[in-house]
């Protein structure tokens, strides 16, 4: 078989094989998040399988309901315990209205996984500025966690986690463990209710604010506008294109380059990203339609 | 099996020999090959070598295809109909994955059964380039789909040096023909096949002056050890013999003539500039011409779904009503449709400019940059295809006139 | 769409309590109410999940309701089904409309471009008996629909695929694209290519299986217009290669020609200068 070409991870044993063979893992648990979100633990059933799975952060699964359909789904729970998968999920079309209606115990298959990682190697002795707009930061949860971990190959880190409303913002409750582990976390809501005591505005305003950032990577996740108004405030602060990473969103049904359907100008999504180097993709990302 | 002796050696192929090459073929294989359906040369099984669309002719221009009686047509003097290799290798619907529940809950395991092996007989050189280009999607990218492995790996091909071009036809932009093998490309047959008889009007046997008196006969080169075997069984049986020196020379002229009647071609006629295509093509993402094309576009898909190479599909579940059991059906999907690019209900690509855009530039430009080679092979099925004849070459040299400096297009 | 909120686990067990499900029909030829009982025929098990508690084509129960599903055949057609189809929608959690006439009219929808007082007085002995409205229209011109289901008739593959939807909580899968589709995948030659026949297939959204080019003839648009479509240029191509006009008007304004894409262009072709209508 060929090798994948650079910048592409190869895919584990069971799908290099197979990729469309998925695999039984049972939802352990279950937390509402955000109105409309939820968390969904997974642990694989079969042991072999569960023992012989790794990821890496910013990847994802496929997670498949049998007579409903698939969707790519990114993996939100710490690389380092890969036996119980957090995925935290937006009911908002016919495969995550369905996995909604779950409950702990349910069974559902998943293959992967799938995609490039966010870069956190390339930025060890630098700074890491996390950036997430709404659910954004799901695809940096795992990311946060391994910076958490590994606090001290990092200078300075941050996260920025916006959303529209208070309600929104995912994780909050775990704002004082991230800041116990040496990380500082900032969230800004676009519109406060009579609770919200924090920042109001948008993420690219607390990215305008971060001061020198020559030293600093932003790993970004958020709508592909959101993504391109981050970029350009981090160009600002002295963060060039080449030092930013945006994870991307497009549809999918194979997940390994096969289908087609998510291609965003010459790249598939699935194989390519979901993060790229924004200088990769900036071009791209201003052309509507693409 | 030794390496044979003599591969390279062509020998002469009589119509009998042809007829029952065919016979060999169907001993293990699904042999499918041109015959004439529904008013066009399509691709189908086929029993004998009778049913080769000797005696027809076809026309083909954008938005059009008619197949005229032609007393002077061999076997293999049509060029390529609607259908091509990736019906048969990578087909409209086919099942990926089976999802069953069992006291264990619900598994995912392959398909059941292996189809019977394929053989296809006058595959043209557009066609193996486009094989060669879906083995390095199938195949080729680090992942294996293991359907078509299989049937890939079974395929016998026997393919045929063309004696004419339609005015749709394009492989000389492409470097994909009009002879059908070609090692240094990839594309490779078992067997391949020139027909040394007289031919049509506007074919190479006209330009060659091959006399009308003369019997259909055929020069037929293995190109693997496992058509060697076919071709030395036909010599065993006393149907393939050597063949005559000028005959060789003829067989060797004949891909030449059609070569060069292609490349004869006036600056009105039909090609395709691919110099520097695929950096022009990223950087006029907002040519106004993407408008002007989308101002003709049906956005129908038929394009894409005749495209030899076209690969793109979607997954859908076919649950059976006693909810025990679940195909995952994979369906050729089309940049065209509003479904390809939808995402939380919403289509990226929600103009045909957008679509046809990414079609365009999906082909002949990001193909480059994800496979290694330009998406079109110049078969001219898109455009033949096409219900209101849109001309991807055309499009193509209206691209390479710069945008107008005032009005930027918008797709 | 909306899904019922007591859906089940996707393809999991057979709930406990079926779906009531009532029918009924408007200005129509049945032919769509006999799909929906061939689909109880050909797959028996969807009464696992539905149960007709009123549906007169099959059986004289009915039930009252509310119910959790009404399908309506047919259009609105006389001042009488105005009424009725505004009670018919208050009965019902989710309102699902079958066929070409609930969708868009039907192909009675051809009065809607002449004078309905002349086709009653060429028809009846007593036209004075006649209580008509002037257009045959599509049910959601009248109230809300939850889902349409086009086709003349309609597939019953997929109005058993809505139904299994509707009973399980996900999305119908209906194709949106062309009719063209459906013949790439089948093998189907293109009759329009090969033979210059003006078909609607490539502006007409697939659900049919390219049945009339299967045979040799041209589609006729019985699946309304495609999600994403160009008539226009479609008709100007037909134009230019050879078709009249004349014979193009009646195409588009057949079975869905009130469906909003199909109608502008009947309307645009009829206005445009050039060759006229007949």
């Amino acid at each position: 078989m060929t090798p994948p070409p650079a910048g592409r991870a190869a895919l584990p044993g069971s799908l290099a094989a197979d990729p469309w063979r998925s695999h039984a893992a049972r939802i352990v648990a279950i937390r509402d998040e955000a109105p409309g979100v939820r968390g969904y633990d997974l642990e694989l059933c079969d042991s072999a399988v569960r023992e012989a799975y790794r990821f890496r952060p910013g990847q994802f699964n496929m997670l498949l309901l049998p007579g409903i359909g698939e969707a790519a789904i990114s993996i939100a729970s710490d690389p380092d315990a890969p036996h119980r998968l957090t995925h935290t999920v937006r009911a908002v079309g016919n495969v995550t209205d369905a996995l909604a209606r779950r409950c702990e115990g349910d069974e559902i298959l998943l293959r992967g996984p799938f995609g490039t990682p966010w870069p956190l190697g390339a930025l060890e002795g630098g700074d890491v500025i996390v950036v997430a707009g709404g659910l954004g930061l799901a695809s940096q949860r795992a990311a946060i966690l391994t910076l958490a971990r590994q606090r001290n190959a990092y200078r300075r880190v941050v996260v920025l986690a916006g959303a529209k409303a208070p309600a929104g913002l995912l994780y909050a409750g775990e704002d004082a463990a991230w800041r116990a582990a040496g990380i500082e976390v900032e969230r800004v809501v676009e519109s406060a209710d009579a609770g919200w005591r924090g920042a109001v505005g948008l993420v690219t305003d607390l990215v305008a604010r971060l001061g020198d950032g020559r030293r600093a990577g932003v790993l970004c996740c958020g709508p592909d506008g959101m993504m391109r108004a981050v970029a350009a405030a981090a160009a600002g602060v002295g963060i060039g294109p080449e030092r930013v990473w945006v994870s991307m969103e497009r549809p999918m049904s194979c997940a390994v380059g096969q289908c087609g359907l998510c291609q965003f100008g010459p790249f598939f999504v699935c194989l390519d990203g979901p993060v790229f180097r924004y200088d990769r993709v900036a071009r791209l990302l201003e052309i509507p339609g693409l | 099996m030794g390496p044979p002796t003599d591969t390279a050696a062509p020998l002469e192929l009589g119509p009998a020999g042809l007829d029952r090459l065919v016979c060999i073929l169907a001993e293990t294989h699904r042999v499918i090959g041109p015959t004439v359906a529904d008013g066009a040369v399509v691709l189908r099984e086929i029993a004998s070598a009778a049913e080769l669309p000797v005696g027809w002719i076809d026309e083909q221009e954008g938005g059009r295809y008619r197949l005229h009686a032609d007393a002077s047509a061999g076997p293999f003097d049509h060029v390529v109909g609607p259908f091509s290799l990736k019906n048969f290798l990578f087909p409209p619907r086919e099942t990926v994955a089976l999802l069953e529940r069992g006291a264990e809950g619900w598994r995912s395991r392959p398909p059941e059964g292996a189809p019977r092996a394929l053989a296809v007989v006058g595959v043209r050189g557009c066609d193996l380039a486009a094989l060669a280009i879906q083995d390095r999607v199938f195949l080729g990218s680090g992942h294996v789909d293991p359907a078509y492995q299989a049937r890939r790996r079974d395929l016998i091909l026997v393919a045929v040096d063309c004696r004419r071009a339609a005015p749709t036809c394009f492989c000389h932009s492409t470097g994909s023909g009009p002879a059908a093998c070609d090692a240094g490309a990839g594309r490779v047959a078992d067997l391949t096949l020139v027909d040394l008889g007289p031919g049509p009007a506007g074919s190479a046997a006209e330009d060659l002056g091959i006399e009308p008196s003369a019997a259909r006969r055929f020069a037929c080169r293995a190109g693997t050890l496992r058509g060697a075997a076919i071709l030395g069984r036909l010599r065993a049986e006393g149907l393939a013999g050597s063949l005559a020196p000028a005959d060789s020379e003829l067989s060797a002229a004949v891909p030449r003539a059609t070569a060069a009647r292609l490349a004869a071609r006036g600056p009105g006629e039909r090609h395709l500039d691919t110099e520097g295509l695929r950096d022009l093509l990223f950087d006029r993402l907002d040519h106004p011409r993407w408008d002007d094309v989308a101002a003709r576009c049906l956005a129908c898909t038929n394009c894409t779904l005749v495209c030899p190479t076209c690969f793109c599909a979607s997954v859908t579940e076919i649950p059976a009503l006693d909810a025990e059991r679940v195909e995952r059906e994979r369906r050729w999907e089309s940049c065209f449709s509003l479904d390809h690019s939808r995402m939380h209900g919403r289509a990226v690509r929600h103009s045909t400019a957008a679509r046809y855009r990414q079609w365009l530039t999906h082909k002949l430009a990001g193909w480059i940059d994800q496979f290694g080679v330009s998406g079109c092979t110049g078969c001219g099925r898109c455009i033949t295809w096409c219900p209101v004849g849109i001309d991807l070459t055309a499009e193509v040299a209206a691209l390479r006139a710069p945008p107008p400096a005032s009005e930027g297009g918008r797709a | 769409m909306s899904t019922l909120p007591d859906g089940d686990h996707g393809a999991g067990p057979v709930p406990a309590r079926r779906l009531r499900v009532a029918v009924w029909k408007f200005a129509s030829c049945d032919g769509c109410q006999l799909q929906l009982l061939d689909a109880v025929g050909r797959w028996p098990a969807l009464l696992g999940r539905i149960e007709f508690v009123q549906f007169l084509e099959a059986s004289s129960r009915v039930e009252p309701g509310p119910y959790d599903v009404g399908i309506v055949e047919g259009s609105v057609s006389t001042p009488q089904d105005v009424v009725r189809i505004r009670e018919v929608r208050r009965q019902c959690r989710f309102l699902l409309t079958i066929g070409a006439c609930a969708t868009s009219g039907g192909i009675q929808a051809l009065r809607n471009w002449g004078r309905v007082e002349d086709f009653v007085a060429a028809v009846y002995a007593s036209p004075d008996t006649i209580e008509a409205l002037a257009t045959s229209t599509g049910i959601a011109e009248h109230v809300p629909v939850d889902f349409e289901l086009r086709g003349c008739p309609v597939d019953t593959a997929q109005l058993a695929d809505v139904l299994v939807a509707l009973a399980t909580g996900r999305t119908p899968r209906v194709p949106s694209t062309s009719v063209c589709a459906e013949c790439k995948a089948a093998g189907v030659v293109c009759v329009a290519v090969t033979r210059g026949i003006p078909c609607l297939g490539p502006v007409t959204q697939a659900g049919c299986g390219a049945l009339c080019p299967a045979h040799g003839r041209e589609c006729f648009g019985c699946f309304g217009p495609a999600e994403a479509t160009n008539l226009p240029a479609l008709s100007a191509h037909y134009e230019a290669t050879g078709t009249p006009r004349g014979r193009l008007l009646p195409l588009v304004r057949g079975i869905c020609g009130w469906a909003p894409a199909f109608r502008a262009e009947a309307e645009r072709l009829a206005d445009a200068p050039g060759e006229p209508a007949p």
